[in-house]
């Protein structure tokens, strides 16, 4: 069994570093990374007064989501037109394996990514008070929202597009719930229930605790934890429960 | 891999969308070692078959067990053994020739000290070494063709399944490719090949099945399946003036006549008898016979009578599942 395991995960990694090659390391995706949060971001900035390390902490928290759960939707419905999924369907992988991989990538996207904000705080004089916590909570977020995509990706659909309106869909009313740009201590009570159901809330909440201090984040840095372990276990598992229902219509 | 007679083995596998029962209890043995063709008209059955046999779609009935392991329940171990070339080539695009093999090489867990020798070995056996670092989206259809087939020997499989691989492709691909199954075959390979090529199976395979109708019509080695069927024996000839067709078919043992530009088919199962009453027949009419000869039914002549007449097992030609 052991041996069967590590079997799948290098084969995994054998997965991962095609979509680096195929789908990431690619200019227009690297720029949109960047760029896609910084320009929200910046729309809600201007004209308004608010400390910076605030500031850097929503902006951490949409580019780990935004970059994250930007490949990983189309990877599927791509391969599904130019017919490589048949491909991995023949190959001794299981669909975990395969979502797997497609998971590290962009999980690898999505942490390196996330080092543009850090930097521009940086350049800004903020700096990190619990550096080890937000090493932790990158990656963990990372992983959260790269299964999300996953569940997104499982449309059975060769149309990149229409998976694509429909991750944007739910992404941007997200971010608005997620105290990314209002702190979750003022929204009102229904608004801290919503902001509860997204995962978006946690990654933000546990940055504002590493970039200003103790008392910046409104739950406590296990219950953040802990949220985005929840979330990354459901959402892993409905995007595996999906893609073997959808996988065959695919092919 | 298990120690097995059969390479493949197909139990009542069948296949439904919805109402359309695409594939109907099919029973196949592959021995191993042999080249197994697998024949059918369009829309027969045969792609939703090898997929089923390849474990990329599921059987909605039926058991399949490659080299021994059951593909439902153990599909891994299953799919290690075999290499697939789908209907159509599906390398990646925007990988180089040698990233793909590698590519492959980790997907089937090869080890890297041998995959760089096998990719190496391969890209020169399929003529593309010059070109293993271009990207595949520059190749042409041969060439990809040829890479696909390269890709899935990366594994070194003891059975290799290939979806109509030389269709559409220029001649060189196509007898490239045609000895390499050949030269894989004498090493011991078992090969089973879908194709719309005749020729190509005659020449090929040890046995074929016709598929029609998602059942299966005829399993057995082309040679024992021309002669078992009957009424596909031909004699050709061409006279110096008309004849009368309707005058040919009077002759003794002929069962159809056809007329095709300057020759004339006497179709019957006794061609010495229908040669012998023809020289009669033109003797006594003064009629002079410029060529004449004998035709044995193709492999396509089976084929087509099989399909256009909807026989089967049941119309007596035999079916036989095991062996060569």
């Amino acid at each position: 069994m052991v041996p069967e395991i590590r079997n799948q995960m290098r084969r995994a990694f054998a997965i991962a570093r095609k979509d680096i090659r195929i789908y990431y390391l690619k200019g227009p995706v690297i720029i949109f990374g960047v760029l896609s949060p910084s320009f929200l971001f910046l729309a809600f900035m201007i004209g308004r007064n608010l400390p910076v390390d605030f500031l850097i902490a929503g902006l951490l928290g949409m580019t780990i989501f935004f970059t994250s759960t930007s490949v990983t939707p189309v990877i599927a419905p791509t391969e599904t037109q130019t017919r490589n999924l048949e491909r991995l369907a023949a190959a001794p992988v299981s669909i975990t394996t395969i979502l797997i991989g497609d998971m590290l990538a962009s999980v690898l996207f999505g942490v390196l990514i996330s080092l543009v904000p850090i930097l521009l705080g940086v350049m800004f004089g903020v700096g990190v008070a619990h550096p080890l916590v937000l090493a932790v909570a990158i990656v963990l977020a990372a992983f959260c929202f790269s299964a999300m995509g996953l569940v997104f990706s499982s449309t059975p659909t060769s149309m990149t597009s229409t998976v694509m309106m429909m991750s944007t869909m739910i992404k941007f009313p997200l971010v608005f719930l997620s105290g990314v740009f209002i702190p979750i201590q003022d929204l009102p009570a229904w608004g801290q229930a919503l902001a509860s159901i997204s995962p978006l809330t946690y990654i933000t909440d546990l940055c504002r605790y590493c970039f200003q201090g103790a008392g910046a984040n409104y739950y406590s840095v296990p219950l953040n934890i802990c949220a985005l372990v929840v979330f990354l276990v459901i959402f892993m598992v409905a995007a595996v429960k999906l893609h073997e229902r959808s996988l065959p219509m695919r092919l | 891999m298990k120690n097995v007679k059969n390479m493949v083995e197909a139990e009542g596998l069948t296949k439904n969308y919805g109402e359309l029962v695409a594939v109907d209890h099919i029973d196949l043995k592959v021995t191993g070692g042999e080249i197994f063709g697998f024949l059918g008209p369009n829309g027969a059955g045969k792609t939703t078959t090898v997929r089923m046999l390849t474990g990329i779609i599921r059987p909605t009935q039926g058991r399949v067990h490659i080299a021994g392991f059951d593909l439902l329940r153990d599909p891994i171990k299953a799919k290690e053994v075999m290499g697939v070339v789908p209907e159509l080539s599906n390398a990646y695009n925007e990988l180089s020739a040698w990233k793909n093999l590698q590519l492959m090489a980790d997907l089937y867990g090869v080890p890297a000290k041998d995959a760089k020798g096998r990719a190496e070995e391969l890209l020169v056996r399929f003529g593309l070494h010059d070109r293993k670092d271009h990207k595949t989206k520059t190749f042409s259809k041969g060439m990809k063709q040829r890479l696909v087939i390269a890709m899935s020997l990366m594994s070194d499989p003891e059975i290799l399944f290939l979806d109509e691989p030389t269709s559409g492709l220029d001649v060189m691909s196509a007898r490239m490719i045609k000895d390499v199954l050949q030269e894989l075959n004498n090493r011991g390979k078992t090969i089973f090949l879908t194709t719309h090529y005749m020729e190509e199976a005659n020449q090929l395979c040890n046995r074929v099945a016709i598929i029609n109708h998602g059942k299966i019509a005829a399993i057995a080695p082309p040679e024992t399946l021309k002669a078992r069927m009957g009424g596909l024996g031909r004699v050709e000839v061409s006279f110096t003036a008309h004849v009368d067709s309707s005058d040919l078919r009077r002759i003794s043992g002929v069962t159809a006549v056809k007329v095709s530009g300057d020759k004339t088919y006497l179709y019957t199962d006794e061609p010495g008898t229908t040669i012998q009453h023809l020289v009669d027949y033109c003797r006594s009419g003064g009629i002079e016979i410029v060529t004449l000869n004998t035709l044995t039914p193709t492999l396509e002549d089976v084929f087509i009578k099989l399909v256009r007449d909807g026989m089967g097992a049941e119309d007596g030609v035999e079916v036989v599942t095991n062996g060569s």
